[in-house]
């Protein structure tokens, strides 16, 4: 059996994981940038989390937001544009031990990377994403963006988008992530929980961050900031404790009120909208899977099986 | 050595009545693909391999899905076999149109075995011995029930075992194995069948009774086991100690993920189909980031759709295994057929300066091998590698002394090892190595893996002057790859008049055409390059020793007049005596047009001719 040699339990307690420590290099984002407020919660998320540092991974594409794992100071890189995910998946599969977490922004996942979201949703690996969705391509300077809303006028449409957006919470529901959640980068402990929660979820779990591009689409949120006058609207989650308020509160394990709350008009609700605990990762699997075929094999050593197999081309 | 094709080597007359001995024979099997008549070629190319003589086989895959016409051909005996013969001796013809498609393969005097349910054969042509057989309802007769003309390919298979005097004894148990496991009847049709075939009586063979050369096997060797190239390749990464990988299926490439697939996890690692090329590459590059270095591979179409990530792993120096199983392009291009024409785009495929090994496996048994240089060298140089393989090394069978395992298996960790104080994965002196995540870094700096270019800590930089020594690091990487190659040495004439150079499944051809180049009195040497990028060190030494060098490749001349690895080699050496000779018709050089084409390129007229008559025409008495 080749499993990977892991690191020896430390048997000294460690010191619980602090924002010191998971601090990097300087965000290179523009003043004033969501993001700013996505990484401070990423932050006290790890903070709770207390996760080994070592164990923690965090990968993403291309994008502004994607430079997100510069500026955490754990394991990790930064890939190319749209393909984190697969990558992560990669990583999860074959490491199970690690906690892996992928960053990005809503071109690099809903466009580019669209398929990928789809696939990594249905094969389920134990790992996180995180969008940062700005409605706009960032980093390449105001292109459209697959949510960028119709009538917005970028670069590329400086007459005002007309290609109907993309509703990530749709999409992600229908691909079948079994953890899907929606967030506001002005709302610092919804932010914290959503992702919390995300990462204790076993197998793959989505976290859609409105996080403002100052630069390029400023005001894109404000109907949902409540300082600027919208409303901050928090999913109500169903409590099971009988009393006829919880009738009307949400259920996240019904995937059809999922559907019905990510029809909801702009700029719609914010919290858990959809979890599935019962579906199996995709690391659970292929573990099952190598543990059937090597009990198949009466964990013959790497030598014999190779060995008898050739036997059998003689 | 002597070709087994050259002249001298036609069966020896044996007393009328008695079989004739021959050293080697053609077989060309040809039908429908549901015929089965790979499983009569495969039978026949594993008995050659228990009988320790040698076999090589070449098959066409139909384009069709289900059904159309196919053929397999198979050469076996005793002597230096390295293609799969030019012209067939015997051609087995299951329908009318395998008759009229395939008699011109046949060398006059040999044997045309048909079905005479199906195929009206021309009677004036004297040039061969029809032997009709009503393989067909002697099939259903002897296996009787509903199961029809199923197990008409092993009735063949008997006939051809009566004809060849083959080992009934390894036949049966061959025939065993491969069914067992299914259910009774299957095993009984199937040997009522070949015996049926067997005991089909000498008169309706027309005496067309031989006996191949048996070969005892000298003490102590290894045993002989017959695989096809995808299986030997696969089976070379497993021993090399890749337990990861993923892919998308694409023909040819496709049978090697279905066998990591299924056989990765018996070994603790696992093989995952992704939705896409690119993903693919990802997910193995995921892999190989965690400490294990991991596989992926393609066809033509799908190494281009992996470019960019290439790229990626070439800046972030991640190690990372490549299989391209070349076939006609571009684009769809002839997915069954045979090209190698993706050799640029194994070497300079991607964006940027992006340097990365690439090898070419020569035979079915070189593809283990090469698995193995492979893993070594990504390992070691942390760095991609891509293993250019093609359609014909694919599919065809071949036996080889099994690997020495006890040797060669592979097993290597990931190194999680606590990193210290000062730790560059990067270091502008000195071998990158990575800190897989899960090891602890001791000055609690954690690294990060970047396409951006970066420093020696992997931090990104824009610093011009970093970038030029860090491409330069790069690039004396790959160069350094070369030291460390075992390459072989030349076949033929030292030195002389002609080097033959070749890459890939052209190997066995050329070999033979070096024979028949010589035969004429031209001294001639052959080189067939596995090391493709970087070349081995010692090439221009090897060049110099001779006046014309001639390069055999399956692809076009492109705009300049050169074959793809005549172009590199040109470019890299300035010799004009490199020039190449190259093809496009899709299918596997043969020896009889190499020697031809290179007669002519060189203007010689002196060239004895190949064999013409089969080795079964019957032997004219003075
Ligand atoms: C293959 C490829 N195509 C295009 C680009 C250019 N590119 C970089 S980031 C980006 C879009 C970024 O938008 P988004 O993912 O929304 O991230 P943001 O910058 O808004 O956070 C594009 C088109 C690239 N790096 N690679
Ligand atoms: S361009 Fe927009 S998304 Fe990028 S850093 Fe600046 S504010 Fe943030
Ligand atoms: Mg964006």
């Amino acid at each position: 059996m080749s499993a990977p040699t892991l690191a020896p339990a430390p048997d000294a307690p460690r010191a619980p994981l602090t924002k010191k420590a998971l601090t990097a290099d300087h965000p290179t984002w523009c003043p004033g940038c969501g993001d700013f407020a996505v990484l401070a919660s990423f932050y006290k998320v790890l903070e709770k989390l207390n996760y080994p540092q070592e164990k923690i991974v965090t990968f993403a594409g291309i994008g502004c937001s994607s430079r997100f794992p510069y500026f955490v100071n754990s394991h990790g890189g930064h890939y190319i544009h749209g393909r984190a995910l697969p990558f992560a998946a990669g990583i999860s599969l074959g490491r199970d031990d690690l906690h892996v977490f992928v960053f990005g922004g809503d071109g690099d996942g809903f466009s580019i990377g669209g398929n990928h979201l789809v696939h990594t949703a249905r094969k389920n690996p134990r790992l996180t994403y995180v969008i940062m969705d700005n409605s706009v391509y960032g980093l390449t300077k105001k292109q459209t963006s697959p949510t960028s809303p119709l009538g917005f006028k970028s670069k590329t449409d400086p007459w005002g988008a007309f290609d109907q957006p993309i509703n990530p919470m749709r999409t992600l529901i229908n691909s079948g992530a079994t953890f899907v959640a929606r967030s506001h980068a002005t709302q610092v402990n919804h932010m914290v929980e959503m992702m919390h929660r995300a990462a204790q979820h076993d197998g793959f779990s989505v976290v859609e961050i409105l996080s403002e591009c100052v630069e390029f689409f400023p005001g894109a949120f404000d109907t949902s900031i409540p300082r600027k006058g919208g409303t901050f609207q928090a999913i109500d989650l169903k409590k099971n404790d009988g009393s006829p308020e919880d009738a009307t509160r949400h259920d996240p394990t019904d995937e059809l009120a999922a559907f019905q709350l990510a029809l909801e008009p702009w700029p719609g609700k914010f919290g858990v909208y959809y979890e599935n605990k019962t579906r199996p990762t995709k690391n659970a699997l292929e573990q099952k899977l190598i543990a059937n075929t090597r009990e198949k094999t009466k964990n013959a050593s790497d030598l014999d099986l190779l060995q008898k197999t050739f036997a059998k081309m003689r | 050595m002597v070709s087994p094709n050259s002249p001298e080597t036609t069966g020896a007359p044996g007393k009328p009545g008695s079989p004739r001995t021959l050293n080697d024979v053609v077989i060309r099997l040809a039908g429908n693909s549901q015929d089965g008549i790979q499983a009569i070629g495969g039978f026949l190319a594993r008995l050659a391999g228990r009988s320790a003589q040698e076999v090589m086989t070449y098959m066409t895959i139909p384009s069709t899905i289900s059904g159309g016409p196919s053929i397999f051909q198979v050469r076996m005996g005793t002597g230096d076999i390295q293609s799969s013969g030019d012209r067939a001796d015997v051609l087995v013809a299951f329908y009318q149109h395998s008759y009229e498609s395939h008699r011109s393969s046949l060398r006059p005097g040999g044997v045309l075995l048909y079905d005479s349910d199906h195929v009206q054969p021309n009677l004036d042509d004297k040039g061969i011995t029809a032997v009709g057989v009503p393989m067909t309802s002697a099939t259903v007769e002897a296996v009787g029930g509903s199961s029809k003309e199923k197990g008409k390919n092993i009735y063949v298979l008997g006939l051809l075992a009566r004809m060849f005097d083959l080992d009934v004894a390894k036949l049966t148990a061959l025939i065993k194995e491969r069914f067992s496991g299914k259910n009774e009847d299957i095993v009984r049709n199937a040997l009522l069948a070949f015996d049926a075939g067997h005991a089909y009586p000498a008169e309706g063979l027309r005496d067309c009774l031989y006996q191949l050369d048996r070969r005892t096997p000298s003490p102590g060797a290894r045993p002989q086991i017959t695989t096809d190239g995808n299986t030997a390749l696969a089976y070379g990464l497993i021993a090399a100690g890749v337990r990861y990988g993923a892919g998308y299926p694409i023909t040819p490439w496709s049978s090697i993920m279905e066998t990591l697939r299924v056989e990765l996890p018996k070994y603790g690692g696992l093989f995952v189909q992704c939705e896409d090329e690119i993903a693919a590459i990802s997910t193995a590059l995921g892999f190989s980031y965690g400490g294990n270095l991991a596989v992926t591979g393609s066809s033509g179409p799908g190494l281009s759709l992996k470019a960019e990530a290439l790229g990626w792993a070439v800046m972030a120096e991640i190690p990372l295994i490549v299989v391209n199983v070349q076939r006609g392009g571009p684009s769809t291009g002839l997915p069954t057929n045979i090209e190698q024409s993706d050799l640029m785009q194994a070497i300079y495929g991607s964006h940027g300066d992006a340097p990365r090994v690439v090898l070419a496996p020569r035979t079915v048994e070189d593809c283990f091998y090469t698995a193995l240089e492979a893993a070594r060298l990504a390992r070691e140089f942390s760095t991609p590698v891509i293993i250019l393989t093609d359609q014909a090394l694919a599919t065809r069978i071949e036996a080889f002394d099994e690997p020495d395992l006890e040797r060669l298996m592979v097993t290597v960790k990931a190194d999680l090892s606590p990193r210290p104080v000062g730790f560059k994965p990067y270091p502008l002196n000195g071998p990158t190595r990575h800190a897989p995540p899960g090891s602890i870094m001791e000055d609690g700096k954690y690294p990060t893996v970047t396409g951006l270019e970066h420093d020696e800590l992997g931090h990104p930089t824009a610093n011009p002057a970093l970038h030029a020594s860090m491409t330069v690091k790069r690039r004396e990487k790959i160069k350094a790859v070369a030291a460390t190659y075992k390459a072989p040495p030349v076949f033929g004439d030292q030195s002389g008049d002609l080097l033959l150079l070749g890459w890939g499944c052209t190997f066995g051809p050329i070999h033979e055409a070096v024979g028949r180049l010589q035969a004429s009195g031209l001294k001639v040497g052959h080189l067939q390059i596995r090391h493709i990028h970087p070349l081995r060190s010692d090439l221009e030494q090897v060049m110099a020793h001779y006046k014309h060098i001639r390069v055999i490749e399956i692809n076009d001349e492109g705009l300049y007049g050169f074959g793809q690895l005549t172009t590199l080699l040109r470019a890299r050496y300035c010799n004009p005596e490199i020039q190449s000779i190259t093809k496009t018709d899709g299918l596997t050089f043969r020896v009889s047009e190499i020697v031809e084409l290179v007669a002519k390129n060189l203007g010689i007229t002196s060239i004895k001719s190949a064999r013409a008559q089969s080795v079964l025409a019957p032997p004219t008495r003075g």
